[in-house]
């Protein structure tokens, strides 16, 4: 990894105001570190990130599920990646979305402890990532859209995912998803955890809730990769630059999806309805596209293959 | 970078436990003061070899056949014929697309001092030549630049190297070494693993073989992205290729990893590569998989994707295979 850094111990830093804290109802309060005389300064804006982080992983923030629920409920779930197990960190199957059929697969965070011990924390196996891969190719053959809900801090690092291999299974998706013959629509709705959120991510439009994050690893890892001590997040969020906000002005997404004031927990009805309404406008223009030209998927697959093309940033 | 090379192989000693370390230093306490240009001492066993000798052996200990990790001129050497090596886009550099400061270090005076001390503008290197006298593309990871961790930049030059195959119709072959993702370029170096694979499906689609060399150590995005998804996958004897690293599962879930957790042994075992290949067999292995793959009897089934403008610039460079 880069950055192996020196440990830059800090000298005892002062509390002052903007100072966070871990938990997550109160992001005024100072911090709560692992080490707890040692508190952590931050300026005004780390402190702006980290709320948002905080209300990226808000527990009552709605998930994967609760967005399907909304829109469908004759969902029809599909389990199992045919291989090996069925993994409950990811779901996916068919619902009627506003009059057509489209494959809906997201990531699937719990609401409490005993929900996220089952969902393992929205912590995809390879096996999550091959039940996704089976939709998607399933989905293409049947000429359904596809629509991503991208919900997790990243892949399972177990010796589990080793073994079957879990960067494997993440840049297969990758590569069936980069050709797949269909739209492909994905929504950062919490948290973008790492290559774990990417596979199910390469889409034809990108598009993050206002209190998302995505990011090329979560805080707490950045920081530990960075200055070897986890507590450090909150910098690590705001150096790495995080928000829906940022990734706008990188290029990387289409749209932020404004939610509630206070978080889209406050109101997670009209928050998944608003959501609706943009995946619907995109996705109608994108099959306005295919409608209309004769070699129209050749041209959505070339602007899919440019979209990512083009990301980047160097000198020549 | 010698410092990053040494932490990580910290790491890896537990998979080499059996060779116990010899007190060659305090029974010839002399040796290494000699040793400095004339000799070289393997970190995993101890042994020393001569130095031109151990160039000759590709730098592969002759006593316990540890793979030394090689510098990208080195892989040169093993893998394409002499002196038919020609880079392309070398002059590419990094940017600061996050104006990334790591408590006043900042990503441009990092880039610079790493740039200055391995000779190269990025840790990617890109080129074509020939092996045994077929022409084959090659984009080279060197560890010696930040860990060889994936960038802007990085990305770039892949997918430059995959629009020459497809122009050229030339195989290609990645050796691939990496930490993971460069975090300095944040979202932007996560979304090369998108770009990157995206490239090379489309080398696909033009019916163009790529084989993947996994060489130590193979980490993160790098390792979920186009390495994995090659039609030949390869590794090196004693590679550690994974996603996470060790440290980080048994942290996350105090796990017990088994020995030769992540070694390219393990990964033979678990069918997710195709062979592991000695250094000294590998450009046999190669010229074999150029002359096989030679052999498509399938023509392109899609448009592929028009090239970028600047490919023009390599017009020159075309017939050189």
């Amino acid at each position: 990894m880069p950055g192996k850094a020196p440990i830059h111990k800090a000298h005892p830093p002062e509390v002052k105001r903007g100072a966070i804290r871990g938990g997550v109802k109160d992001p005024t309060a100072p911090i709560k570190l692992h080490e707890p005389e040692q508190q952590l300064t931050v300026d005004e804006n780390t402190t702006a990130v980290w709320a948002k982080v905080q209300l990226a992983r808000h527990p009552e923030r709605p998930k994967t599920l609760d967005y399907i629920k909304r829109y469908c409920p004759d969902f029809m779930e599909l389990h199992g990646d045919r291989r090996f197990a069925d993994d409950p960190a990811i779901v996916g199957g068919l619902a009627d979305f506003a009059g057509r059929t489209v494959m809906i697969i997201g990531q699937q965070k719990g609401k409490d402890t005993r929900e996220n011990i089952a969902r393992n924390f929205g912590m995809p196996t390879p096996e999550g990532y091959r039940k996704a891969l089976r939709l998607f190719q399933q989905a293409e053959k049947f000429g359904f859209p596809v629509i991503t809900f991208i919900d997790t801090p990243g892949a399972y690092p177990g010796l589990q995912s080793e073994e079957r291999s879990v960067a494997q299974a993440i840049a297969e998706n990758l590569l069936v998803l980069s050709q797949l013959r269909t739209p492909v629509i994905a929504i950062v709705i919490g948290e973008g955890g790492s290559g774990g959120a990417l596979a199910i991510g390469l889409a034809d439009r990108i598009l993050m809730l206002e209190n998302s994050i995505y990011s090329v690893a979560s805080p707490e890892a950045s920081a530990s990769i960075l200055w070897h001590d986890s507590a450090k997040a909150p910098i690590a969020a705001s150096t790495m630059r995080i928000t829906a906000q940022d990734l706008l002005e990188l290029g990387v997404i289409d749209e932020i999806i404004p939610e509630p004031e206070g978080g889209a927990h406050t109101d997670p009805l009209t928050t998944a309805d608003a959501v609706k309404a943009v995946i619907l406008r995109h996705l109608e223009i994108i099959e306005t596209l295919l409608a209309t030209e004769p070699e129209a998927m050749e041209t959505l697959l070339n602007q899919r293959y440019n979209k990512f093309r083009k990301m980047g940033v160097w000198e020549e | 970078m010698k410092q990053n090379n040494n932490e990580h192989k910290g790491e890896n000693d537990q998979h080499h436990h059996f060779f116990k370390r010899k007190t060659i230093n305090q029974t010839r306490p002399q040796t290494r003061e000699i040793a400095e240009d004339l000799w070289i001492k393997c970190p995993k066993c101890y042994e020393l070899a001569y130095v031109k000798e151990h160039e000759k052996n590709f730098r592969v200990c002759q006593k316990c056949k540890y793979h030394y990790r090689l510098r990208w001129q080195d892989r040169v050497k093993c893998v394409l014929d002499a002196d038919s090596w020609v880079e392309v886009n070398a002059e590419l550099r990094t940017a600061d697309p996050l104006k990334f400061a790591n408590e006043g270090e900042i990503y441009p005076d990092k880039i610079a001092q790493t740039r200055k001390k391995s000779g190269i503008n990025e840790s990617l290197v890109t080129g074509f030549g020939t092996v045994d006298g077929r022409p084959m593309a090659v984009a080279i990871a060197d560890f010696a630049f930040l860990g060889a961790s994936m960038g802007s930049v990085f990305g770039e030059k892949l997918v430059r190297l995959v629009e020459l195959c497809i122009e050229n119709r030339w195989p290609l072959l990645t050796v691939s070494a990496s930490g993971g993702a460069r975090m300095h370029e944040g979202i932007l170096s996560l979304m090369q693993m998108a770009k990157t694979t995206a490239a090379l499906s489309r080398l696909g689609q033009a019916r163009l073989p790529h084989f993947s060399l996994l060489t130590d150590p193979c980490y993160g995005g790098v390792t979920a992205s186009y390495a994995m998804i090659a039609d030949v996958t390869l590794a090196e004897p004693g590679a550690m290729i994974g996603f996470a690293g060790p440290r980080v599962i048994e942290q996350t879930t105090r796990q017990k990893l088994p020995a030769g957790f992540q070694t390219a042994e393990f990964l033979l075992e678990h069918g997710m590569i195709d062979k592991v290949v000695n250094r000294r067999d590998l450009h046999h292995t190669l010229s074999t998989l150029a002359k096989l793959y030679a052999e498509v009897k399938v023509q392109e089934t899609r448009p592929v994707l028009s090239l970028s403008p600047r490919l023009v610039r390599n017009e020159e460079m075309r017939h050189a295979g």
